[in-house]
């Protein structure tokens, strides 16, 4: 399977990438998941054999891939601009690659066929591909990508260039897709919700590094560190500092907290920051522990809750709220927080 | 009076009523002094008047300057083809020191005129040239040993030196701005680097080669300034035969109809060419990535950089370099001087240009010429600004009058000067324009030869002018000549500027038409050249060499100049 290891990259002097390392199992597909200009293109370019790394190496099943050239390498690369040849029409472009690996005609046909049928364009074998909408394009090109039975797939930004419904659309279509070819794949976004939609495990890279790894789902209840928090939107973030261990207690503009923390907690004396997520503020005044009052500003009805944004105090001047009733604009109110709710963040940027 | 205004004002508000109000005068302009002299070499060529009968005609005096013209254009523009892709390859691929200077020197034979370069060539390889005369004196020969005027090789070098640049920008362009991720696309498919270029480069290649070769083959193919004075009088192109007919043998209706089937054929590489120029525009994403140009890596890339930055540098400063040189340098004895001459640098033959020493009542000094030249130049300035502004606000207004009137405008385009030249001779031979008092009909067809390019300059700057601005404006309080001079005017300012420097250009270098025109004392720079280069003499040499190196140095200030101007990436054909 495929192993990338240590890869260095920079650009134009500045570091891109600063040692990525991670593997793709079979039939799983990885999502790498990043800010524009982060380098997930490179990287992917590194891996086909477009690009030389200046560091690290590519393993396919254990053995170096850098004598191979990229077109021996049997890798699929789906580009963000599709890069369809406009010389070609539909079905030459999906059997570019079968007549590269010399196929009998006969075999070609059938693939191309059946390639049209799986992305729903069986009447489309003749078209320009120039003729084509955006998203007629996309398939088109996943299906040239997917035609030769690439030993990985991989997948630039593939919806990037369509507009929000088809996106939406078409990536329930990409996960049937994907899934019925068992190919592993990587796939590259900047897009969280497609990211989470597509990803069997994500891989988060910024300043070069892979960040955090895991499933979805782990990013959202145990984010790793700050940047990630706010990456996802996760909720409020309040800095504090740490006065007591076990149970935990940090104090902040917003009074003494008691949270959570995933990792060993920093010694007493250090700085945390503290994530507060809007939906699991309760509105229960009974509850004594972790009691947050402000003034209601602001109260937008958004997805069937009411989004309110508090201010605290001058250090404090908006903590976002989802409640299920409605409050009175200028009016007081206190919001409570379970100690397992409030999780306890590292400020620093750590590596895995 | 007011119902008058207001019946005036509705018909202004629809496009095609403006659009008519531009055209008036460059169409009248158009009809009046290109369509009547094109129709009058047709009627030549059919009335009986002149005792001419097409059915009797032998078809040879037709035939052989058709085949040579035919030929040598096939030759050269080969010729230009294989010197010319590696180079455009060399400028899509490759950064390497001196490629800005590459990059303007190739510009300048696109705007250098013909006799200039004509002279550039005898300067370096006729028989009073460098090489001549240096092997002459180091192997004490009594007569130059290389013969280079008067062949046919010479007619090919220049129109390789003329052409390979045309090659060079249109392909290297179409290359530099193909999506390179095609050809990661193709590789990650499994082509291997070869069958990448096979599949995927070349086909996407190949409308700009085409077009680039169509290009050649018609600037080949009308050629006439290069093969009237570096082939001589054996080899007559279609151009050449024309002048020859007309000025020489006076046979009139023989040069009309070989006028006519010469518009025939360039109209018809013309339209081939428009048809396959519009072919390279597949643009099917907004997010193209194009390819950087690198430096050389490998040994291998960069000895083939070297050679080929090395050869199309003789072949564009060599002829250029020693013009230059030549023109200050003494090395043969002037007629009248005697014992031994004083060999070296001087600037006699800058000195010599104020004088006319033949004392010849039709031989002005060349000065003169210079004079004259600039004069016209500024006269076409006049005409083709006024005419293409107008021109290109009528085609700015979505009319459908301007679908037929555009490709009208743009015929003279494909009218060689010389059909042009014969044309204005044969129906302005009386007053008011007769070239008896002043000769106004050269700055009129220069202004012919130079409005198609105009146009094309102006006309995309005018369009790029979002309309937003222009409603900006008006909403802000201008009226509509306020908006004219706030926004317009402004913005068009950089290609007004550069189409100055193209009418100036093209009129001071103009030598087809020119020839046909100009009265013997009243003769344009161009023509003074050709004069004295074929006249015997160090000094008549030593002239023409300087005068040619005046007008190079004028044409490629303004190409410096066009090229400051001009948006990077854009080009002007």
């Amino acid at each position: 399977m495929l192993t990338v290891k240590a890869i260095e990259k920079s650009y134009e002097g500045e570091p891109l990438l600063n040692g990525v390392s991670f593997d793709v199992h079979p039939s799983e597909t990885i999502c790498l998941l990043g800010p524009s200009g982060s380098g997930k293109s490179t990287l992917l370019r590194i891996i086909a054999g477009l690009e030389e790394s200046e560091g690290g190496e590519v393993l396919w099943n254990g053995r170096s891939l850098a004598d191979t050239p990229a077109h021996q390498r049997r890798f699929g690369l789906m580009f963000q601009d599709y890069a369809l040849f406009p010389h070609r029409n539909v079905s030459e472009n999906i059997a570019f690659g079968l007549r590269m690996q010399k196929l009998p005609p006969q075999e070609i046909q059938t693939r191309v066929d059946s390639a049209l049928e799986t992305i729903n364009m069986a009447g489309f074998a003749h078209r320009k591909v120039t003729e084509l909408s955006g998203g007629e394009q996309q398939r088109v090109a996943l299906a040239r990508a997917l035609a030769p039975n690439p030993r990985l797939l991989m997948l630039d930004e593939p919806l990037g260039a369509l507009d929000r419904t088809l996106r939406e659309q078409l990536s329930q279509e990409l996960r049937r897709i994907l899934h019925q070819s068992k190919v592993p794949a990587i796939y590259v976004t900047h897009d969280q919700e497609e990211a989470f939609a597509i990803a069997d495990r994500l891989l988060l890279l910024h300043h070069g590094v892979i960040l955090q790894s895991g499933p979805p789902h782990d990013f959202y209840h145990h984010p790793r560190n700050v940047w990630v928090a706010k990456f996802f939107g996760l909720g409020n973030l309040v800095k504090g500092t740490i006065v007591a261990h076990s149970p935990l207690q940090v104090k902040t503009h917003l009074g003494l907290i008691h949270p959570s923390c995933d990792q060993d907690p920093q010694p007493i004396g250090a700085e945390a920051t503290l994530l507060f997520r809007p939906t699991q503020a309760s509105q229960s005044p009974q509850e004594m522990k972790n009691r947050i009052t402000g003034r209601v500003f602001d109260q937008v009805f958004q997805n069937g809750r009411y989004h309110i944004t508090l201010q605290i105090n001058e250090q404090v001047p908006d903590f976002h709220v989802l409640l299920t009733h409605p409050v009175e604009i200028g009016a007081d109110l206190a919001v409570a927080y379970q100690p397992a709710d409030v999780l306890c963040l590292q400020n620093d940027f750590g590596e895995i | 009076m007011n119902t008058l205004r207001k019946t005036l004002f509705r018909w202004l508000k629809q496009p095609t009523w403006r659009a008519a109000l531009f055209w008036l005068l460059p169409a009248a302009f158009l009809v009046y002094f290109f369509y009547q002299p094109l129709l009058a070499l047709f009627n030549l060529v059919i009335s009986p008047t002149w005792g001419f009968d097409l059915s009797a005609l032998d078809l040879t005096p037709v035939w052989r300057p058709l085949s040579f013209t035919v030929g040598q254009a096939l030759l050269s523009t080969l010729l230009t083809l294989i010197i010319g892709l590696p180079g455009a390859w060399l400028f899509a691929h490759f950064t390497f020191p001196g490629k800005r200077t590459l990059k303007i020197l190739t510009t300048l034979p696109f705007i250098l005129p013909t006799v200039v370069v004509a002279a550039g060539f005898n300067s370096l390889l006729g028989p009073r040239g460098w090489v001549n005369l240096g092997l002459m004196a180091l192997f004490d020969l009594p007569t130059p040993p290389v013969r280079f005027l008067n062949t046919f090789g010479a007619i090919l070098v220049a129109h390789v030196f003329y052409n390979t640049t045309i090659m060079i920008r249109v392909v290297s362009n179409a290359w530099s701005q193909m999506n390179i991720r095609l050809r990661h696309a193709a590789q990650v498919l499994g082509a291997s680097p070869w069958r990448t270029f096979r599949e995927v480069t070349l086909p996407l290649l190949r409308p700009s080669i085409l077009a680039g070769t169509l290009l050649v083959f018609l600037f080949n193919f009308t050629s006439f300034g290069v093969v009237l004075m570096l082939g001589g009088p054996q080899f007559a192109t279609l151009e050449v035969e024309i002048y020859t007919q007309a000025l020489h043998l006076l046979n009139l209706p023989l040069a009309s109809m070989l006028s006519i089937l010469q518009l025939a054929c360039t109209l018809l590489i013309t339209l081939g060419h428009n048809r396959v120029s519009g072919l390279g525009e597949m643009v099917i994403s907004p997010a193209t990535r194009t390819m950087a140009a690198r430096p050389a890596r490998t040994t291998l890339e960069r000895a083939v950089i070297i050679l080929l930055v090395a050869s199309l540098f003789i072949l564009l400063v060599a002829p250029l370099a020693s013009l230059a040189l030549r023109s200050f340098v003494k090395l043969e004895p002037t007629r009248g001087e005697r014992g031994e001459v004083e060999r070296g640098l001087t600037l006699q033959f800058y000195r010599e240009l104020g004088v006319n020493r033949r004392g010849d009542l039709f031989f002005v000094p060349p000065i003169a010429a210079a004079r004259n030249s600039f004069m016209f130049a500024l006269i076409t300035i006049l005409i083709t600004l006024s005419l293409g502004i107008l021109v290109a606000y009528a085609l700015l207004q979505n009319s459908a009058i301007n679908k037929i009137l555009d490709p009208l405008m743009m015929l003279p385009l494909g009218a060689s000067a010389i059909t042009l030249g014969l044309g204005f001779i044969i129906v302005f031979n009386r007053p008011p324009f007769s070239t008896l008092r002043f000769p106004i009909l050269i700055p009129i067809a220069h202004a012919l030869v130079a409005l198609p390019f105009i146009v094309r300059t102006l006309s995309p700057a005018l369009r790029n002018i979002p309309s937003s601005l222009r409603n900006a404006a008006r909403v802000l309080g201008a009226s509509p000549f306020k908006v004219w001079r706030e926004v317009d005017l402004p913005l068009l300012a950089p290609s007004l500027l550069v189409s100055t420097i193209f009418a100036f250009t093209i009129s001071l270098g103009e030598f087809g038409a020119s020839t046909f025109l100009v009265r013997p004392d009243y003769p344009t720079m161009p023509v003074a050249i050709f004069r004295y280069i074929s006249q015997p003499g160090a000094l008549n040499y030593g002239q023409a060499l300087a005068m040619s190196t005046l007008l190079m140095l004028v044409c490629a200030l303004g190409i410096f100049l066009i090229e400051r101007l001009q948006k990077p990436g854009k080009d002007t054909f």
